[in-house]
């Protein structure tokens, strides 16, 4: 499906309703919240509307970074002030919020940002990837294929994918502007030429839309191909760097290769979880303390517990 | 068994949370009040101010007892408490020749038009400890403020309004403005460049509203810097003044005070004032450009919220440093020669990128800091690739 027929589908038009509806019901009243003192998600609502009107802006020009007037939150600038600032701005009351970050529901700083959310909006939050309305994340994407009536906030420390290559930002603007990537491939190629492999690991460059080169955040090579063709709308949020973009779903996302060098993810070797037995999932390398030996865990804990119940959703491989 | 140590966090950041409390409560001394701090920790409250960019003394002086003393958290606590605020508009442009001056100095002319006043300063008192404060009585206070103040006659009082030292300059045609009126973007840059940015509406960036871009405004600019971290500021301008650059610069005028802040009546339109703040200003002279043939000095100026005078200054040297005449980028690569490489070389004081993107106490602490969340996915990523690189260079695994 095109992106444009996706939008015109009505039954699809859910993600973007959303956000005019938010922006609609802010018009209308002060949502005042019942944590004293602070309006309903934190964020003023006219700094929220500004970010949702920058979040259609970049779903119209996917890939594209869209400078926004960050705002500052009680969390600390690269803890994921980016993704909240997107999350606190699309929330409604009737939304069901989940939060990872490594994968996991339970991990510290997941838990915090879940935390601030429910204090001040007050939102049902769960760990099953299919029930939940929004999911914000952090390095991963949930190993269950989401849906269209779902949208991932992926929290993004370095938006610039040529920053590796360029330090400057009205040259690396530039070199978007003008698509001129040539440097970026050539990095590649060297890198080939120096290691006999492509070294970059995680935040690893992806095309677009044929268009723009994208930072895909700080998910392992392991993630990149769900971001292609995918049936839910994918926003990255960088709080400190101000940038927001997104892709929105059926658009095609291509890591950066060569004919002659594929693009590879991450090779487990046949290991599998020891928890739950899945062989076709990101594992967490654990060596235990006694004995030194390495074991495997499944990286999406949530996904992990749902096969252990023996009632896992639906693989991307399917 | 590892999983629960991924999983275990709820509890354990909830008792970390309530321990840090308990770190700041244990001791047996009275709590201390935020009016304590207010008064007798100003300096800092100033800081806490500026580099949280929200005037508001009691607030900041709750973030310092809060936070314990750290500046970066108390910054940063003020900063996300601003977010909650609605904008309710903006204040009229205020001249600063209106200050309430409490403390202005030159270090160009020995006198200048309405003397100079010292005010309140450390700068020339002996650093020695003083040790009768261990043993701080309320009674000391009296006693020292009553023989202050003792047989001294009424002074008169200060005048409401001081002239600019740096207008005697200007109505001599010995200065440049460096600026363009128009939008406010550095006069160096090409007209085509110039005409291009900045903000058609009134002239003036809101940074809290706008992300930067470049060349950035000056407003913009000065927005950054005036929110800046001061100890990053002046790694910055020190750098320039003591090598990486070239200002050389002379304090034509520094003055701390209060100026009134006013806003047009809703209704009548008229200036009504709503209050003042404390501000430092810093205007500094720097060596002379050529200009429509005929040499002259340049300026570059400083304003931050509190009495914060290394602020103020280190802000004016960078104003100024960022206007410098053929500013190179740092990226720039250096030229064989080390003669030839020190003269290509960017100054980093000098790229307003590198300026304005790195002075941000609130950005940088906090990215530094987030090295500490756990990066296992990523690391595990890296790990794979570095195996995969090892088995191609023909490096045994040995696993």
């Amino acid at each position: 499906m095109k992106l444009k027929e996706w939008i015109a589908n009505k039954e699809h038009k859910d993600n973007i309703r959303h956000l005019s509806a938010c922006n609609a019901q802010a018009e209308k009243s002060e949502v005042r919240h019942k944590f004293s003192g602070y309006n309903f998600a934190f964020i003023d609502e006219g700094s929220k509307r500004e970010i949702r009107r920058k979040l259609l802006k970049a779903i119209a020009i996917p890939g594209y970074q869209v400078p926004f007037g960050s705002r500052e939150l009680p969390i600390a600038s690269g803890w994921g002030t980016g993704g909240l600032q997107i999350t606190f701005s699309i929330i409604g009351t009737e939304d069901i919020l989940k939060v990872i970050d490594q994968g996991c529901d339970g991990s510290v700083n997941a838990v915090n940002i879940k935390k601030l959310i429910s204090k001040v909006a007050e939102v049902r939050t769960t760990i099953d990837t299919h029930e939940a309305t929004i999911i914000q994340t952090r390095h991963r994407i949930p190993e269950e294929r989401m849906r269209e009536d779902q949208i991932l906030v992926l929290q993004v420390p370095l938006p610039e994918a040529l920053r590796r290559i360029e330090p400057s930002e009205v040259e690396t603007r530039r070199m978007h502007a003008e698509a001129d990537y040539s440097l970026m491939w050539l990095y590649l190629y060297e890198d080939i030429v120096k290691f006999k492999e492509i070294s970059i690991a995680s935040r690893y460059p992806v095309m677009v839309g044929g268009r723009y080169i994208m930072d895909p955040s700080p998910v392992p090579r392991w993630d990149v191909p769900k971001l292609h063709m995918a049936d839910t709308l994918y926003l990255f949020g960088a709080g400190r760097e101000k940038r927001i973009y997104a892709i929105p779903p059926y658009t095609k996302v291509e890591p950066l290769e060569f004919e002659d060098f594929k693009f590879r993810i991450e090779d487990f070797k046949g290991e599998s979880c020891m928890r739950c037995g899945s062989k076709d999932t990101f594992l967490d390398e654990i060596i235990d303390d006694a004995t030194g030996r390495r074991t495997y865990l499944c990286s999406d804990t949530g996904y992990c517990d749902k096969v252990l119940e023996g009632k896992e959703g639906k693989y991307y491989g399917d | 068994m590892g999983y629960v140590a991924v999983k275990g966090g709820t509890e354990a950041i909830e008792n970390a949370a309530m321990f840090l409390n308990y770190e700041r409560i244990k001791g047996n001394s009275e709590p201390l009040r935020v009016e304590q701090i207010k008064e007798q920790l100003y300096l800092l409250v100033d800081r806490v101010m500026g580099e949280g960019s929200l005037y508001a003394p009691e607030l900041a002086a709750l973030v310092i007892k809060q936070s314990a003393g750290d500046t970066f958290e108390a910054a940063f606590m003020l900063r996300a408490y601003r977010t909650t605020l609605p904008r309710v508009g903006y204040s009229i442009p205020q001249s600063t020749k209106e200050m309430r001056v409490i403390r202005r100095i030159s270090a160009a002319f020995k006198d200048i038009p309405g003397g100079q006043i010292l005010g309140t300063t450390p700068d020339y008192t002996l650093r020695l400890l003083d040790f009768e404060l261990l043993n701080d009585t309320s009674e000391k206070r009296e006693s020292f403020i009553r023989g202050l103040f003792n047989g001294i006659d009424a002074a008169p009082p200060i005048p409401d309004s001081f002239p600019k030292v740096i207008e005697v300059l200007r109505n001599e045609g010995l200065l440049i403005e460096s600026v363009s009126s128009q939008n406010g973007l550095p006069a160096c840059l090409p007209e085509r460049v110039r005409s291009q940015s900045g903000n058609a509406q009134a002239g003036i960036f809101d940074i809290t509203r706008q992300s930067l871009t470049f060349p950035a405004p000056r407003s913009a600019a000065m927005q950054t810097m005036a929110r800046g971290e001061t100890g990053g500021m002046l790694l910055l301008a020190y750098s320039n003044i003591r090598g990486y650059g070239d200002i050389h610069p002379f304090l034509g005028e520094m003055r701390v005070g209060y100026i009134p802040v006013k806003i047009k009546h809703p209704l009548t339109g008229e200036p009504y004032t709503v209050g003042e703040v404390k501000v430092t200003e810093a205007e500094i002279i720097a060596r002379f450009t050529i200009k429509d043939g005929s040499p002259k000095f340049t300026l570059g100026y400083g304003l931050c919220f509190g009495h914060n005078e290394t602020k103020a200054i280190t802000m004016a040297i960078l104003d100024r440093a960022m206007q410098s005449a053929e500013p190179k980028p740092v990226t720039e690569v250096p030229s064989i020669t080390a003669f030839e490489g020190r003269l290509n070389r960017g100054m980093p004081s000098e790229d307003q990128e590198f300026v304005l993107y790195h002075l941000d106490g609130i950005e940088s602490m906090g990215f530094c800091n987030h090295w500490k969340l756990p990066h296992y996915v990523t690391f595990q990523s890296d790990l794979d690739r570095l195996k995969k690189a090892q088995q191609e260079s023909g490096v045994k695994n040995e696993t």
